[in-house]
């Protein structure tokens, strides 16, 4: 278990509150102006060595992202956009930090915006987290204050500033393009890549986008320096992350814990256990909604980080982990994950908006037993045409999860879906029967 | 996408009350000059808490105008996002989270218990005209499971028999108290804390 001093976010269940005096008694606000004092190239190579990468989902290396924005600031301002739409199911890290631990992303605004060069940073919350942007307004509000943001933040001669913008209830505006149509007003459909947000973004500016856990990480690993990040976890799956363990545990909990701690450990220790003891799991999704799951032999063994989870065709994800036991149904338990990807593709492309939908349907059919053998390969097919076809991740992000399903538990769904209509008859739904064979029958 | 009715009766008219005025202005020059656009998200839900917590039509044309942009971009808009609401809803608005997490704690019970007590379907005004509810996606409290969100604030930890207290204690002219419903701190797992007890006993 990893020691609590190495822990980023000590306030992470609001021991000590979130307002600026208490959090510059958890070093918020050290050294920050030395930090900016040592330049751009330095900040963004520390960054670099930590091997910090994204913890919105792709886990993109954030220092080489940082890098991407032009050295010199053009006829073009910079923009810095921070994700904070957490919408994937499983997941609420995002939250926990917005009201919490709001000097961390403010001070990590800061630091990423000089190494950037934006002199604005918008903060995109998605709408239902409407108490949890106040809170970080009051915060805001308080390093304005201060000195810490604004003009000439710290004496630093940087001037920045921190604008909130809420979402409104959509999915898709966690994906980086959809949310910077959805701050210029628009609705939120993403936009084809390339060209990239690094040089076309927001307004057609430059703009980095970032994940709130990863920005907010970003002061602590300066201040104690990207080796001590780096001896975390191993190599390229460096640092701590905050899991939210939910569903059929006996202790759901957000937990910061080390990159690269063993699955069983993680649910084991800190949420409880599975209900009804380990041998009672059935399945674990990793990653939010959008990764695969897992059947309980590869969960035994795993570890949670970026690579390995890729070893076993899974993701880590936003280490949301959802763990489903053997009293749930596991092909319901999918359909309803398929429903929420019909409620929240966008429409843009047509793979994704009519697929999502076939998807959803026929996993009910299956659950409630009313599918043929022949459509579970149907069905497989049919994620196999979403992916990759669209202009967003939406498309993996909702097939994924499906041939998780199938490849793991494709014998269960057989099992249940055994009648085949045209030869037996067992059921009589009418468009799944051979009109041509009934019409022979009663001739 | 989410399927969205236009309310039948709308109002003739919708301007800006002075304190929507005002925050509408401080939201607009958040963003660049010639931008304005972007505060549109912003306005509309300044329209819907001035209106009751719902968006006429009226006030889509007004905010059209207010940011000098076509009426049909932010009918866009408001039909595009889920939170808009664009026919009346109760004064305690309840949203049921019903996505795998919540699914799995048992959120489906707690859709019985709106069914009985509130309206047999969806988005329709209980008996006394003060509560309605509906399934939603995801809300991002999974740990805290099953959970609703009623109006601005999170109600957490739930299972059928808090709900209906609540339920009861709005019908008497009372407003619940939000947060976790079984005694929990935040998101910490409860009675087997492991980690940051230093910070927990100081």
């Amino acid at each position: 278990m990893l020691k609590d001093e190495d822990r980023i976010f000590q306030n992470l269940y609001n021991d000590s509150g979130a307002d600026i005096e208490s959090a510059k008694l958890r070093n918020d606000w050290k050294g920050t102006k030395d930090i900016l004092e040592k330049g751009r190239e330095w900040i963004i190579n520390e960054v670099k060595s930590s091997e910090l990468r994204g913890r919105g989902g792709a886990g993109f290396p954030t220092g080489l992202k940082w890098s991407f924005a032009p050295k010199e600031v053009g006829s073009r301002p910079h923009y810095l956009v921070i994700n904070a739409d957490e919408s994937e199911p499983g997941t609420c890290k995002d939250r926990d930090i917005l009201r919490f631990e709001p000097h961390k992303l403010i001070e990590g605004c800061l630091i990423a915006s000089f190494a950037v060069n934006a002199h604005k940073c918008y903060i995109y919350i998605r709408g239902e987290y409407f108490n949890e942007g106040q809170k970080l307004q009051t915060a805001i509000d308080e390093a304005y204050k201060n000195n810490l943001i604004g003009k000439n933040a710290l004496n630093s001669g940087w001037d920045l500033d921190i604008y909130i913008h809420y979402g409104a209830g959509a999915y898709i505006c966690g994906e980086e393009t959809a949310l910077l149509e959805s701050l210029e007003g628009k609705k939120g459909q993403p936009r084809l890549k390339p060209p990239f947000p690094a040089l076309i973004g927001l307004y057609g500016c430059p703009t980095i986008i970032n994940n709130v856990e990863t920005v907010a990480a970003v002061p602590t690993i300066l201040r104690r320096g990207a080796k001590w990040f780096s001896s975390l976890g191993r190599p390229k799956n460096t640092g701590t992350k905050i899991y939210c363990i939910s569903g059929n545990v006996n202790n759901p909990c957000n937990v910061e814990e080390e990159m690269g701690i063993p699955l069983k450990e993680l649910i084991e220790t800190h949420a409880g256990g599975v209900v009804g003891g380990w041998d009672n799991l059935k399945a674990v999704i990793p990653g939010g909604s959008s990764m695969p799951m897992l059947p309980k032999e590869i969960c035994d063994n795993m570890k949670m980080d970026f690579d390995e989870c890729v070893e076993n065709k899974t993701g880590l994800g936003t280490a949301g982990i959802v763990v489903i036991n053997n009293d749930q149904d596991i092909i319901k338990c999918m359909a309803r994950i398929a429903r929420f990807y019909k409620h929240e593709s966008c429409g843009q492309c047509t793979p994704c908006r009519e697929g999502s939908g076939w998807m959803w349907r026929m996993l009910e059919r299956m659950a409630a037993g009313e599918a043929t053998p022949d459509e579970v390969d149907m069905l497989f097919d049919v994620t196999k045409q979403i992916e990759g076809h669209t202009i967003c991740a939406f498309g993996e992000g909702s097939s994924w999860p499906v041939q998780g399903l199938i490849r793991h538990f494709k014998d269960e769904i057989l099992e249940r879906n055994k009648f085949d209509p045209v030869v037996k008859k067992q059921k009589n739904i009418p468009y799944l029967v051979d009109q041509h064979l009934l019409e022979k029958e009663n001739a | 996408m989410s399927v969205k009715k236009i309310h039948k009766k709308q109002p003739e008219t919708f301007i800006f009350n002075d304190k929507s005025m005002e925050a509408a202005n401080k939201i607009v020059s958040n963003y660049p000059d010639g931008k304005q656009q972007s505060a549109v998200m912003a306005l509309l839900y300044i329209a819907q808490r001035q209106n009751d917590n719902w968006i006429p039509l009226q006030a889509m044309k007004y905010i059209a105008k207010f940011l000098h942009m076509p009426y049909i971009k932010v009918y866009e808009v408001a039909t595009f996002y889920s939170m808009y609401n664009l026919s009346p809803v109760g004064k305690y608005f309840f949203q049921i989270c019903t996505t795998t997490p919540c699914m799995l704690r048992g959120a489906y019970d707690l859709v019985k218990v709106c069914k009985n007590k509130i309206s047999e379907k969806e988005n329709v005004l209980s008996d006394d005209g003060k509560i309605s509810w509906m399934e939603v996606e995801c809300l991002g409290a999974c740990v805290n499971a099953p959970m609703m969100q009623v109006n601005e604030d999170y109600y957490e930890d739930l299972n059928d028999k808090k709900l209906e207290e609540i339920i009861e204690t709005i019908y008497q002219n009372k407003t619940p108290k939000p947060g976790s419903y079984s005694g929990r701190i935040n998101a910490e797992p409860v009675n087997n804390r492991k980690t940051l007890l230093g910070n927990k006993n100081a």
